[in-house]
C-alpha cells in the first residue's frame, strides 16, 4: 500500500475541485442551517427589533400557548382531513389509471391519453386557482352540468360554503397530479418480463387474474414506497394550494397548518409563536417518515434509505 | 374465436374508460379557454362551454393594453432565464467535484446535505434570514436562494460518475486544468441530464408565486403567477377593467383573469409535448436516486 501523502500536498493538488465543492457547502450552511439555528427563537420572546442573542428566554411558553389554541387544533384537524383524503383517492387512482393504460393495445391512443394526462402537472396553482373559481362559480361548467342532469336545482357557489372545501381541496388535487403518478407504475410494469404473462396465459389465467397475480405483485416495491412518502408527508399542507383556494368565508375548513403558520409568522409578525408551531409539525413529520421507512423496511427488506 | 371476442369487449371497455378520463382532463381546460375568447357580457349569461356563442378577442386587447402585465411578464422571463442557468452550472460545478471519491470531505459534505432533505428550519427562521441578507423586495430573492438544490446536485453527480475517467485522463496528460475538462468534456456530454433539470427547474421558476407572496411587496417587482395570484384572489381585476375602459365595459372582472390565465399558461403548454421524453426521464432519473 502506497502511504498517503499529507493533507497540505493532497489538498494543493485537489485545490480546483476544492473550488468548485466549496460554494455549494456555504450555500447549504448559510440557507440551511442558519434557519435550523433561527429555530431557537421557538423558546424565546422574539420581536423584529430584537437580535435573537439578546431575546428573551421564555422557555416553552410558546408550546403550551398554542396547545391551548383552538385556532391551532383546527389548523390540525383539517389538515388532517385533507391529507387522508389525498391519500385515499389520491394514492390508488394513478396505480389504477396506470392499470388501465398497461392494458390498453391502442398505443397511438395511450401516447395521446399519457400526454394529455401530464398535462395538469404542469399549471400553476394560481392557474388552477383561477380555473376553479370558474369551474365552480355560480354560472360556471359544473353547476350547469348538474343542473342539466337535474342533480340540483339552484347553482351552488362551491367555493364560499366551507362545507364543500376538503372535496374541492382533494378532488383538485387528484385531478392535478394523477397522470403525472402514473410514470413511475408504468415505468416499472414495462420492466416486468413479458414471459410471466405467457406461461400464465399458457396456464389458462383470465386477463384480471393476470393482473392481479402477475402485474401488482411486480410492483409491489414502488407501491410500498410510495405510500411511506405519502404517509411520511401526512401533517404537511400544500401552502400553494392553500393560498389559493382559501376565501374568508372558508376558513372555517380550509386553514391548514402551514397556511397558520404563515399569517401568524409573516402577516402578524408573532414570529416566535409560529415558529414553535411549524417547528412541532415538522419533528411529528420527520418521526412519521423515520418510523413508516422502519416498518417498510422491516415488510419488506428494503427501505429508501 | 369466443377469446378474441372477449378481448375486444375487454379493449372497448378499457378504450371507454381512459378516454372518459381523457376528457375529464381536457374538457375543463378547453372551457377555460372558449371562455377567454368569448365576448364577456355574454359569457356571464351562462351556457357557454365547448364552443365561443359571441367570439371576440376584447379580453385579450385590454389585458394587453395594462401596463403591469408586460412588466410582470418580464420579471417571470428574466428571472427563469436568469434563474436556470446560474442554477444548472451552479449544481453542476459542486457535483463534478463531489462525483470525484477522492475529494477530500466527500462524506462529510454528503452526511450535511442529507440532513437538510429531512430537516429544516422552517418558514420564520428563513424569512428572518433573508431578511438579514436584505432580500426582502429585492429581485435577487429569486435567484440566489434558487441557485443550489442538494437533490439536483446527487443527480447530476450520478450521471457524471457515469463517464470514464479515461476521458479525462486522457485530456489532463495533455495539459488541460480541471476548469477545461468541466467545461469543455463534462458539460458537452452531460447535455441531456442538464436539459432535463433546466426543464424541471424552469418550470418552477415560471410557476412559482410564493416567493414573491413571501418576499416580495413591490408590486414592480411581482412576476406574472403572484399578479394573476393578486386578481385571482384578491380582486384586483375589477382595478384593472377600470383602468382600461372609460364608458362602456366590454369586459368583467372574470374575463380578464381568464385571459390572463391563458396567456400565462401557453408558454408551458407550447412547449411541453415536445420536451415531453425530458420530463419523463427526469422523473425516472430523480426516482432512482442513491
Amino acid at each position: 500500500m502506497v502511504p498517503q501523502r499529507p493533507f497540505w500536498e493532497r489538498w494543493k493538488k485537489q485545490a480546483a475541485l476544492q473550488s468548485f465543492v466549496w460554494p455549494g457547502i456555504l450555500f447549504i450552511l448559510i440557507f440551511s442551517y442558519i434557519p435550523m439555528y433561527g429555530i431557537v427563537i421557538a423558546f424565546q420572546d422574539y420581536t423584529v427589533v430584537d437580535q435573537i442573542s439578546n431575546s428573551k428566554w421564555v422557555g416553552l411558553d410558546k408550546f403550551a400557548a398554542f396547545l391551548n389554541d383552538q385556532q391551532f387544533w383546527r389548523a390540525v384537524g383539517n389538515t388532517i382531513a385533507i391529507s387522508i383524503g389525498k391519500l385515499a383517492i389520491g394514492f390508488p387512482a394513478p396505480i389504477i389509471l396506470a392499470l388501465l393504460l398497461n392494458e390498453l393495445r391502442a398505443r397511438r391512443f395511450k401516447k395521446f391519453t399519457q400526454t394529455v394526462s401530464y398535462l395538469p402537472h404542469f399549471l400553476s396553482w394560481v392557474i388552477l386557482g383561477g380555473m376553479l373559481v370558474s369551474w365552480l362559480a355560480t354560472d360556471g361548467i359544473l353547476n350547469q352540468l348538474l343542473m342539466a342532469l337535474g342533480v340540483i336545482q339552484k347553482p351552488i357557489a362551491y367555493l364560499v360554503k366551507p362545507d364543500y372545501y376538503w372535496a374541492i381541496a382533494v378532488l383538485s388535487e387528484v385531478w392535478k397530479e394523477m397522470g403525472w403518478g402514473t410514470i413511475l407504475y408504468l415505468a416499472a410494469m414495462s420492466g416486468i418480463d413479458p414471459t410471466l404473462y405467457e406461461a400464465a396465459k399458457v396456464d389458462g389465467a383470465k386477463r384480471l387474474q393476470q393482473v392481479w397475480h402477475i402485474t401488482l405483485p411486480s410492483i409491489r416495491g414502488i407501491i410500498a414506497l410510495m405510500l411511506v412518502l405519502a404517509v411520511g408527508g401526512l401533517l404537511g399542507s400544500n401552502l400553494d394550494q392553500a393560498l389559493v383556494l382559501q376565501r374568508p368565508l372558508n376558513l372555517k375548513k380550509s386553514e391548514v397548518i402551514d397556511s397558520f403558520v404563515f399569517k401568524l409568522g409573516i402577516q402578524q409578525g408573532d414570529f416566535s409563536y409560529a415558529t414553535a408551531v411549524g417547528l412541532f409539525t415538522s419533528v411529528i413529520a420527520l418521526g412519521l417518515i423515520l418510523f413508516t421507512n422502519f416498518v417498510t423496511r422491516k415488510l419488506n427488506d428494503r427501505s429508501i434509505f | 374465436m369466443r377469446k378474441n371476442y372477449g378481448e375486444r369487449v375487454f379493449q372497448a371497455f378499457l378504450w371507454l374508460l381512459v378516454g372518459f378520463f381523457s376528457l375529464l382532463v381536457l374538457l375543463p381546460v378547453w372551457n377555460i379557454v372558449v371562455l377567454s375568447l368569448n365576448d364577456a357580457n355574454d359569457a356571464a349569461k351562462g351556457g357557454v362551454t365547448l364552443w365561443p356563442r359571441a367570439f371576440s378577442l376584447e379580453n385579450y386587447k385590454v389585458v394587453f393594453q395594462y401596463p403591469q402585465i408586460f412588466n410582470s411578464f418580464w420579471i417571470s422571463i428574466s428571472k427563469t432565464f436568469l434563474g436556470v442557468t446560474t442554477h444548472v452550472l451552479f449544481c453542476s460545478m459542486v457535483a463534478y467535484a463531489m462525483s470525484k471519491k477522492h475529494l477530500m470531505g466527500r462524506q462529510w459534505f454528503i452526511r450535511l446535505g442529507i440532513v437538510t432533505m429531512f430537516f429544516g428550519g422552517g418558514l420564520i427562521p428563513s424569512f428572518l434570514l433573508m431578511k438579514s441578507l436584505g432580500l426582502l423586495d429585492n429581485y435577487l430573492i429569486y435567484i440566489i436562494p434558487a441557485v443550489f438544490s442538494f437533490y439536483d446536485m446527487i443527480i447530476l453527480m450520478n450521471f457524471f460518475r457515469e463517464i470514464p475517467d479515461s476521458l479525462e485522463e486522457s485530456a489532463a496528460i495533455d495539459g488541460a486544468s480541471t476548469y477545461y475538462i468541466f467545461w469543455r468534456i463534462i458539460l458537452p456530454l452531460s447535455m441531456p441530464v442538464l436539459a432535463t433539470i433546466a426543464l424541471f427547474n424552469g418550470v418552477g421558476q415560471w410557476n412559482d408565486y410564493m416567493t414573491a407572496k413571501i418576499y416580495i411587496n413591490n408590486p414592480d417587482l411581482h412576476p406574472v403567477q403572484m399578479f394573476l395570484y393578486k386578481i385571482i384572489v384578491q380582486e384586483e381585476a375589477s382595478k384593472l377593467n377600470h383602468a382600461a375602459s372609460v364608458i362602456v365595459m366590454p369586459t368583467t372582472a372574470r374575463s380578464l383573469q381568464l385571459a390572463t390565465m391563458v396567456i400565462t399558461t401557453a408558454p408551458i403548454v407550447m412547449v411541453y409535448p415536445f420536451l415531453q421524453k425530458y420530463f419523463v426521464k427526469g422523473m425516472m432519473v430523480g426516482s432512482v436516486k442513491g
